[in-house]
């Protein structure tokens, strides 16, 4: 077991060793970010000095080598726009997209579960197809054309809530967050649902199919055999027995909902991670696009890490074939 | 008498008419109405991008033939030039109808462009994976499986943010977004197809290896492949239209329907909805269409639904 873990977590240090070798020269050899940042009417001393002072008269190994050992201290650079470093703008834009994402996967539970479950017990109803044809659409728009129509619909033509941007904050139990304030609260119900839409279809999915397995299971038959209400034995046997894989796999979906929210978040004006991406690429801030997909990949794959030591704990045959290979 | 025996030698000749493969899979794939239906559209959809010159009123990137004077108008309304504009006119006045089928056609070459180059890659890396085994396939699945692990959008983005803007760049990003899904396909399959009896029978009869895995292994791996294809071709339209409004895909000078939801994005909340939603439409009839279609490809494609 212990050699399986090393053996992982050698393979997510190659992994991440790789992809900033990947990322930092992909990056860094895309457009001329000093043209960006002079005046125009400066003159060619002052580009050499703008140059020299981002370091990018260095060879692009050296500067990469310097990247590195910053890395390796926790510094990824300080962003040519702002002049404060790279990491700590993208860890002050981080509370807002957890909380978006965190909102998102609440939604797609809550509101997926229920639908599957109704889609699972009673599979040929008209709204049970009705469910199922929703979730097909929810697996192919598009999450921005989507974003697009929840904001004509609610915040234009209904004017229900407001269209972009992040609202009030509260405290609670120490934590800021949006999500305490009613004017929070009405800012983030679009995006989060905009984020939920494709997870809500996960859910709908994974939850009517363990609903239509475990209906023909003997102990499903057992407890009607025992005269158990219906009731009880949908709520308490059957969903006791599929939400166990079904919170699993939306926990695992997690990752992928940052990084969706990179299309959401500048759909809806929320000061997250994901638009101070979109916002660096166009600007060609070269360091904070760099720490942005460094924090991204160092995520992902640690993800994974937990999920692979996780699945090789449950079920050896995982980590036995591993040793095969 | 002698013509009765003509007749019966004639009647014994003739084969009794068996269905070809093709023909069986047409007869089961116009079963379903939504898929037949789903595929017009498709197909009216890249007819109307092909003749777009022929059958726009105007060329919305020819500037002698856009007036500022007609911008913003809404769908029906009459142009300077005296034409009607049945979907309005974006900001720069350009009749909305014209630019959507100009843009079609940039969407839809930058999507199957970039799905069928994703497509031999993978299918060549993925055959190379399933043949060779060992070593060679070990890692090469490796790396497919770290690419899986995460979503094809976020990878997109990251050679997006690393390459720049432009078709050939985006076209490239979309490939390296997408190349694992067919490697994975094919692998698995031919490694199916591989231990079947045909492939021994190949062997004995000294094919070179080439030969069994390029006519006998691959023209076997087809069905699953072309499935796949269509919903990556979907998603891959969808994902440049994505990146596009973004803001990070393509470029003002070649606009796509992503761009042109983009444009049309600021005036939305002013109300000229149509702008971003008849562009967004199309792309919506594209996509959906296509994945419509895939689905219905995978339940006719797929002998194990069969009886």
């Amino acid at each position: 077991m212990t050699v399986f873990i090393i053996r992982r977590l050698i393979q997510a240090l190659l992994v991440v060793f790789m992809m900033s070798v990947i990322v930092f020269f992909g990056v860094n050899i895309v457009g001329d970010p000093v043209y960006m940042l002079v005046s125009p009417d400066a003159d060619q001393a002052d580009i050499a000095a703008a140059i020299s002072r981002l370091g990018l008269d260095r060879p692009i190994w050296e500067q990469y080598l310097l990247f590195l050992k910053g890395a390796a201290q926790g510094d990824l650079g300080n962003s040519f726009i702002f002049g404060e470093p790279a990491l700590k703008l993208i860890l002050h834009h981080m509370p807002a997209t957890m909380e978006l994402a965190f909102s998102a996967l609440i939604l797609a539970i809550v509101v997926g579960i229920p639908l599957g479950l109704y889609a699972g017990l009673y599979p040929d109803s008209r709204i049970s197809k009705g469910i199922m044809a929703a979730s097909i659409f929810g697996f192919s728009l598009p999450t921005f054309w989507v974003g697009l129509m929840l904001i004509m619909l609610f915040a234009v033509e209904l004017r229900w809530v407001p269209a972009t941007g992040r609202g009030d904050l509260g405290t609670f139990l120490g934590i800021q967050s949006s999500l305490f304030t009613l004017d929070g609260l009405s800012h983030i119900f679009l995006p989060a649902l905009n984020l939920a839409l494709l997870k809500i279809s996960l859910a709908i999915r994974l939850t009517r199919a363990g609903v239509r397995e475990a209906m023909g299971l003997d102990y499903v038959k057992y407890a009607r055999a025992k005269g158990l209400s219906t009731r009880r034995i949908i709520f308490v046997h059957v969903m006791k027995n599929i939400m166990i894989p079904v919170v699993t796999v939306m926990g695992l979906e997690f990752g992928s909902l940052i990084g969706f929210s990179v299309v959401t978040e500048t759909i809806f004006a929320w000061p997250g991670m994901g638009k101070l991406l979109i916002d660096a690429i166009l600007q060609l801030d070269r360091p904070v696009v760099v720490a942005y997909l460094m924090i991204i990949v160092l995520f992902f794959v640690l993800i994974n890490l937990v999920v692979d030591i996780l699945y090789s704990i449950l079920d050896p045959r995982v980590r036995l074939q591993d040793q095969g290979a | 008498m002698s013509d009765l025996v003509a007749d019966t030698a004639l009647d014994a000749a003739t084969p009794p008419r068996v269905e070809t493969p093709f023909q069986r899979f047409r007869a089961e794939f116009f079963e379903s109405k939504i898929a037949t239906i789903a595929l017009a559209i498709f197909l009216i959809i890249v007819l109307l991008a092909v003749l777009a010159p022929w059958i726009t009123p105007q060329n919305p990137y020819d500037l002698a033939q856009v007036s500022v004077m007609d911008g913003r108008l809404p769908p029906g309304s009459e142009a300077f030039d005296g034409y009607t504009m049945w979907l309005g006119s974006d900001g720069s006045g350009r009749d909305l109808y014209s630019a959507i089928l100009y843009g079609l056609r940039i969407s839809l070459t930058v999507g199957l462009a970039s799905g069928v180059i994703a497509l031999l890659i993978g299918m060549a890396i993925g055959l190379v994976a399933a043949y060779a085994g060992g070593r060679i396939e070990a890692i090469i699945m490796r790396i497919v499986d770290l690419q899986l692990s995460f979503p094809a959008s976020l990878v997109a983005l990251m050679m997006v943010a690393a390459l720049g803007k432009g078709v050939d760049k985006i076209i490239l990003a979309l490939v390296i977004a997408q190349w694992a899904y067919y490697a994975r396909t094919v692998r698995a399959t031919a490694l199916v197809e591989r231990s079947k009896e045909y492939v021994e029978a190949a062997q004995c009869l000294g094919i070179s290896r080439f030969r069994i895995v390029f006519r006998h292994i691959l023209p076997n791996c087809m069905a699953p492949l072309i499935v796949v294809g269509t919903v990556q071709t979907a998603s891959a339209i969808s994902l440049e239209a994505t990146l596009s409004f973004l803001g990070v895909g393509l470029p003002q000078t070649e606009p796509s329907i992503g761009v042109l939801i983009a444009n049309g994005f600021e005036y939305m909340l002013s109300g000229r909805y149509w702008i971003s939603v008849f562009p967004g439409l199309a792309l919506l009839l594209t996509v959906v269409s296509i994945n419509l279609v895939g689905d219905h490809l995978r339940d006719v494609l797929n002998p194990r639904l069969k009886k």
